[in-house]
């Protein structure tokens, strides 16, 4: 395909799905919003958008019949990219809600920061530390703000897992990756430049491997 | 380190930001999206209009703005005024709002915060109070703070709280429009019976103003108009004058 490669945004009635679709199209890429599991199994590139509980996005994305081909394609070595919840999903279970089985794509559980002494969600803009390289961070430099909204974190079994760390109460990997999957836990649609060049670097990956 | 925030808020009639926005760099002060613009580029963390247009019949001009904004502008924003339903709220959300806030429709409806709580996430729902010293506490007042409600400010904050209510962007009657600082006793007493976000509002005359918020009162994002409307102070200038107090601020980046 190479020059228009075929970038689908998993739609699933997330809140923050056209904001992730504009901040595409900002960066210069026409992105396919669908809940085809067919489109899914053709894409060259994957964005799974997410605001909300745990609970509603595991069935939202069952109803819709996504959680195979989702896990097919992330199966395929074809890049993808979570967001948000879209990342905590990834995991194998969150605590959310009483307890939530996830698409188990990534080892790991999803946490509630149960702060007493800090408010809780974690809310504002807050730093990321790069803690290796990847084409993801590609001319984003380390320490750079983006904008967060969560009460849970994710908790990955396999510290490798982390790209990036932020600090709040604790230090949490904020960024996960591994092989052809990055999940950011903040929303690069919301973070301003270096939000945005998140998701030109992703386009561009996208670009290459199609 | 979570930085506190800093809000510049418009107040909008029909689609046209009011309150005489004076920047000479722009062609249009009243278009909203420019402005929007401009104070994304100076380093604003997030915004808030306030729509007061009259009637309901105009109500698509605002529905424009906030689709125009979200297209151009990559970081949150909330828009307040005239939202009374959870359909109210679907629609803003679905046009390109991060956050709704309700103030008086909470009031007369307190279930409107679970409501939206539920369906959209407390994420999304900020509760503006705007209150008035009374006694040793302080009221509730409503309609623009025109009219008094006899509600406690501080129980309602933990009510609206425990509702689903996801921040509270608390105005100061007292002190709203005077330049002469925020209501630090009552935003510490709002801010330590709650454990969601409170953003000031009402009385920045400048930066000193607003450290003393962000500190002695504990507010967690600090909201003003017109001293960034009239010049007296750019976002940059608040951000590096509040760095240099010590307290966490995200970076103005340097344009090219």
């Amino acid at each position: 395909m190479g020059a228009n490669p075929f970038l689908v945004v998993v739609d699933y009635d997330a809140g923050n799905l056209r904001s992730v679709e504009r901040a595409l199209a900002h960066v210069g890429v026409d992105a396919t919003i669908t809940a085809d599991w067919a489109d899914l199994a053709r894409a060259d590139g994957v964005i799974l958008p997410g605001v909300g509980a745990a609970s509603d996005t595991m069935a939202k994305l069952g109803e819709r019949g996504l959680t195979e081909p989702l896990r097919e394609y992330v199966a395929s070595g074809k890049p993808f990219l979570g967001v948000c919840m879209g990342l905590q999903a990834l995991l194998d279970h969150s605590d959310e809600g009483g307890g939530q089985e996830c698409l188990g794509l990534l080892p790991g559980n999803v946490r509630h920061f149960g702060f007493d002494h800090l408010k809780v969600p974690h809310m504002g803009w807050n730093q990321v530390t790069w803690l290796r390289e990847h084409r993801i961070a590609s001319g984003i430099a380390s320490g750079s703000y983006f904008y967060f909204v969560h009460s849970f974190y994710p908790d990955p079994a396999d510290p490798d897992l982390a790209l990036g760390e932020t600090t709040y109460g604790l230090t949490f990997p904020s960024v996960l990756a591994r092989e052809n999957m990055v999940a950011t836990q903040f929303h690069p649609e919301k973070s301003g430049e270096a939000g945005l060049a998140i998701y030109a670097n992703f386009a561009e990956w996208v670009r290459e491997a199609a | 380190m979570l930085t506190k925030r800093i809000i510049p808020c418009f107040d909008v009639d029909q689609g046209r930001v009011v309150k005489g926005v004076s920047f000479i760099e722009l062609r249009d002060a009243g278009d909203p999206v420019e402005l929007a613009k401009l104070y994304d580029a100076e380093g604003a963390d997030e915004l808030v209009f306030l729509d007061i247009t009259a009637s309901s019949d105009n109500r698509a001009t605002v529905y424009d703005m906030v689709s125009a904004t979200a297209d151009q502008v990559f970081i949150p924003f909330t828009v307040g005024g005239g939202i009374r339903t959870t359909s109210d709220m679907k629609t803003m959300l679905e046009l390109g709002a991060d956050k709704v806030s309700i103030n008086t429709a909470a009031v007369n409806n307190p279930d409107l915060v679970n409501e939206g709580a539920y369906r959209f996430g407390s994420q999304c729902i900020v509760v503006a109070i705007d209150a008035k010293g009374v006694g040793e506490g302080w009221e509730v007042y409503t309609h623009g703070g025109r009219t008094p409600t006899g509600i406690d400010a501080i129980a309602w904050a933990r009510e609206v709280v425990e509702r689903g209510a996801g921040e509270l962007l608390v105005t100061s009657m007292d002190t709203d429009g005077h330049q002469s600082g925020y209501d630090i006793p009552m935003l510490r007493a709002m801010s330590e019976a709650v454990n969601v976000p409170v953003i000031a509002s009402g009385g920045a005359g400048g930066p000193g103003h607003m450290a003393e918020a962000l500190t002695e009162g504990k507010a967690d994002a600090v909201l003003a108009a017109s001293i960034f409307h009239f010049g007296t102070y750019s976002i940059r200038e608040v951000k590096e004058a509040l760095s240099e107090q010590g307290i966490a601020m995200r970076p103005v980046a340097d344009r090219d």
